[in-house]
């Protein structure tokens, strides 16, 4: 039994630990995207990777969802003659949550995985202390363009993911469902107000944070070899993605009506 | 090494490391004159990087002093730490090149970052480099793992004379390369040392480039110096740790143990 609880307490300290070494790692990373110096190529490199790079499968995603969207809420709206609310639903659906969430978690496997990867691999060849030596701070120069690239680009990747999405719902209503082009579009904007979008920008952003901060995290910190490498890459992405639904719920709460 | 130097370039006095209760360094005292070049051997994991990372200020030190030109590096802000990294150039015993970067980047990293020079500059100053290296000039334009592994060595020691240190560090400069490119390497790293009259520290397995590159040699067994002296007396210490370490016996007292032929010929 005290061993039970031993173990309880030691699995406690670890995590808070844990927690304790994320915010100092949080804090020194937001600090050193204030003080100078800049690596403008670092940032534009990462914006490319993140915000271009990922456009395909943020598109795709949030296109097909959209297209889903627009068949199933047809098919439960049509059971109380709703039919002609399946336009507000999708754009709703879209711009507040489907968007943002869909293409934070398609953005945490794919870039949090290469940052923890690129930055893993760095650390086991000795070239973060390479970096160090040659009077260059590894967290200035691989950790802030990251966290501000991700923090950027997300919410220009999500607009043009919920206009794709709105597309997928318009496309499917139209021409498979029968809607009116005008008539869909004009209830598209009908009921959409700037907070709906802007709410699905902040949490963009939110996740663009936290998907480079676990990248560069997970790397920062990656076990010797190859092994250590992998679990960083799996512990950034598994650790992002959760992340990104825990602040979903957090954000939506915050600005809850 | 001369203890008994008024100024030696880099002085090493009581250092101590430990790592989660385990004292990896327990006593390294150690100083280099400007312009020697002395080199660490020791089995492996006796602590040779760790004091080559606690001189970088990689690794904080558990107890002891380190100074370059008599100036304490231990406990220093990260600014005192950079000027004085201004000093070092260094070779990791993988490259630890940039993998994202063109040679020629890689080669003039700290004068680009620092604003020194311009691209245009850097570039035809990474050639100049890399000729002096051998290395071919449709190189300088190619990424790290385009290169063999001697060829990054060579990167690795471009990068590290680029700023004109006045101390050089090498880890493990030959290994992993043949015996002919090892010293090639060797030469290269001689060539540079009294280019630039710098302080050279390596750590290094291979007695051979021991024996071409260094002035001085020490030997760090269980986190302790236990011979310092010219290398040419390597041969002649008389301790039995060093005397299996110089000829690479498999049996001795640093390992302790007999090998699998010499046990079954006992059976």
């Amino acid at each position: 039994m005290l061993n039970f609880i031993a173990n309880i307490g030691k699995a406690s300290l670890n995590f808070l630990a844990s927690i304790g070494r994320l915010t100092l790692f949080a804090a020194a990373a937001i600090r050193w995207t204030i003080f100078p110096p800049y690596y403008g190529k670092q940032l534009l490199r990462q914006m490319l990777d993140i915000g271009f790079y990922s456009l395909p499968v943020v598109g795709l995603t949030t296109l097909f969802s959209g297209m889903v969207l627009a068949l199933q809420s047809y098919t439960g709206f049509a059971r109380f003659s709703a039919e002609d609310t399946v336009a507000t639903v999708v754009v709703l659906s879209v711009t507040r949550e489907l968007g943002p969430v869909l293409a934070g978690l398609m953005v945490a496997g794919r870039i949090g995985a290469s940052m923890a990867a690129e930055i893993g691999t760095m650390r086991v060849t000795d070239q973060i202390d390479a970096l160090d030596t040659l009077s260059t701070r590894p967290m200035q120069y691989l950790v802030a363009p990251r966290l501000l690239a991700g923090t950027l680009c997300l919410p220009i990747l999500v607009l043009i993911g919920d206009i794709i999405g709105v597309l997928g719902g318009y496309l499917v209503g139209v021409y498979q469902l029968g809607f009116n082009p005008g008539v869909y579009l004009s209830r598209t904007m009908e009921f959409l107000e700037i907070s709906d979008v802007t709410l699905g920008l902040i949490k963009a952003a939110v996740f663009g944070f936290l998907i480079a901060l676990m990248g560069c995290y997970h790397g920062y910190n990656s076990g010797r070899g190859a092994e250590g490498v992998g679990h960083a890459t799996t512990n950034a992405v598994v650790s992002s993605s959760i992340l990104i639904l825990i602040s979903n719920y957090l954000v939506t709460a915050l600005f809850f009506g | 090494m001369n203890a008994k130097n008024a100024s030696p370039k880099i002085s090493i006095e009581k250092l101590v490391k430990e790592f989660d209760g385990k004292t990896v360094l327990k006593d390294i005292s150690l100083s280099v004159d400007a312009g020697q070049s002395l080199c660490i051997i020791g089995t492996s994991g006796c602590g040779k990087s760790v004091t080559l990372k606690c001189l970088l200020g990689l690794i904080t030190p558990s107890g002891g002093s380190i100074k370059v030109d008599g100036l304490e590096m231990v406990g220093q802000t990260r600014s005192q730490r950079e000027a004085t990294l201004k000093k070092f150039g260094m070779t990791f015993q993988f490259g630890a090149l940039f993998d994202s970067l063109p040679i020629w980047q890689n080669i003039m990293f700290r004068p680009l970052q620092q604003g020194d020079v311009t691209r245009q500059a850097a570039r035809e100053e990474a050639l100049h480099i890399a000729t002096q290296l051998g290395l071919r000039a449709d190189v300088i334009d190619q990424f790290p793992a385009e290169l063999s592994g001697g060829m990054q060595k060579r990167v690795a020691l471009g990068r590290a004379i680029a700023d004109k240190p006045e101390i050089l560090l090498f880890d493990e400069p030959t290994s992993g390369l043949d015996p002919i490119t090892g010293g090639v390497i060797d030469n290269l790293i001689l060539d540079a040392v009294k280019r630039l009259g710098a302080t050279a520290l390596t750590i290094s397995h291979d007695m051979a480039s021991v024996r071409r590159i260094a002035d001085v040699v020490a030997m760090i067994h269980e986190g302790r110096i236990i011979w310092c002296g010219p290398a040419s007396k390597m041969h002649e210490s008389g301790i039995p740790e060093v005397d299996q370490f110089v000829h690479g016996h498999p049996e001795g007292p640093l390992t302790n143990k007999k090998t699998v032929t010499q046990q079954k010929a006992q059976a």
